[in-house]
């Protein structure tokens, strides 16, 4: 499957469930609503797409000047040998996406990490704790609202002198 | 000088004598840094050629402790255990720019230099340093060692 026809497989399969095709660095990017974000994600895991490798999801802080978080997933077919990028934007004032895990299972702890960073709640996800920071931990540190040098400590510490 | 104070004196020089060559060392190595803690310790520099080779990775057998890389504030309560596990005398030398300040991480995670949260008795800069260079901390600490007030058994205590 070619890139054009993989274009063309997307729209007819997916619709008008996706917002926007493009192309970065000779990767198709999928732009789509957080509602289907999830059904997407099931048909892209699914032949004849067969995207089975989830290898990174990240979020993008975007509250300052647009009002929105966005989700930004990268997957990989092992069978195509291609990859895929899609994004998804929440609201700032209520960042809540689907969870994946049932489709991939690393990203488990993918979501805990975007979580913690940025606050963005997972529906449906088995154990949304805290991944990199620690219990106690209050706020999202790669959110742009906070502090960025407001450290949290867990013992006193000694000012220096 | 009383002949008592003379052997208090001679003493205090041979316990120090004694402890400045036999060193044994706790490496506490989070980050890149303990690359060039290999280096130093291994046969190309040789840390053993100034008495501190032997490595312990016990707190408890150990009297210097060296804190290699950066420290989080998720690890300070770890690194403030380690310490406290030591037995005195003890001594900590902060080894890399990000144990001694933070070095080049000022943000949330990090702390800002290992000083906040224990004692520390050599700082030796550097990103990471160069084994010669953690080879002159490590004879300046001896010399520290030796000419610092001994504490034994039955030292007076102030």
């Amino acid at each position: 499957m070619g890139k054009e026809t993989l274009i063309e497989e997307i729209r007819t399969k997916l619709g008008e469930a996706v917002e926007g095709v493009s192309e970065s660095f000779g990767d198709p990017v999928l732009t789509v609503r957080p509602g289907s974000l999830l059904s997407i994600m099931v048909a892209l895991r699914a032949a004849p797409f067969d995207y089975a490798v989830l290898l990174d999801l990240t979020g993008v802080d975007f509250t300052a000047g647009e009002g929105r978080f966005e989700l930004v997933y990268h997957l990989y077919s092992l069978s195509r040998n291609v990859r895929l990028r899609l994004k998804t934007s929440l609201p700032a004032a209520d960042p809540v996406a689907d969870s994946i895990t049932g489709l991939w299972k690393n990203a488990d702890w993918l979501e805990r990490e975007v979580f913690d960073m940025f606050g963005v709640l997972f529906t449906g996800h088995p154990d949304l704790r805290r991944l990199l920071t620690y219990e106690g931990f209050e706020g999202h540190p790669l959110r742009k609202a906070y502090p960025w040098r407001l450290a949290q400590p867990r013992i006193p510490m000694k000012d220096k002198v | 000088m009383s002949g008592l104070d003379f052997l208090t004196t001679r003493l205090e020089t041979a316990l120090g004598w004694g402890r400045k060559y036999s060193l044994f060392h706790y490496p506490f190595i989070t980050a890149c840094c303990g690359m060039e803690y290999m280096s130093a310790a291994c046969a190309h520099f040789d840390i053993d050629r100034f008495g501190a080779g032997l490595t312990r990775f016990s707190p408890r057998q150990a009297d210097l402790l060296l804190v290699v890389g950066t420290v989080t504030h998720k690890l300070a309560p770890v690194l403030k255990t380690v310490y406290d596990q030591m037995l005195e005398p003890k001594w900590v030398i902060a080894f890399g720019a990000c144990a001694v300040s933070g070095g080049i991480y000022q943000n949330y995670a990090v702390v800002q230099g290992i000083d906040r949260v224990i004692p520390v008795d050599v700082y030796i800069p550097g990103c990471p340093p160069r084994p010669e260079m953690v080879l002159d901390g490590l004879v300046k600490l001896q010399d520290k060692i030796q000419h610092q007030k001994q504490d034994w058994r039955w030292a007076k205590k102030p």
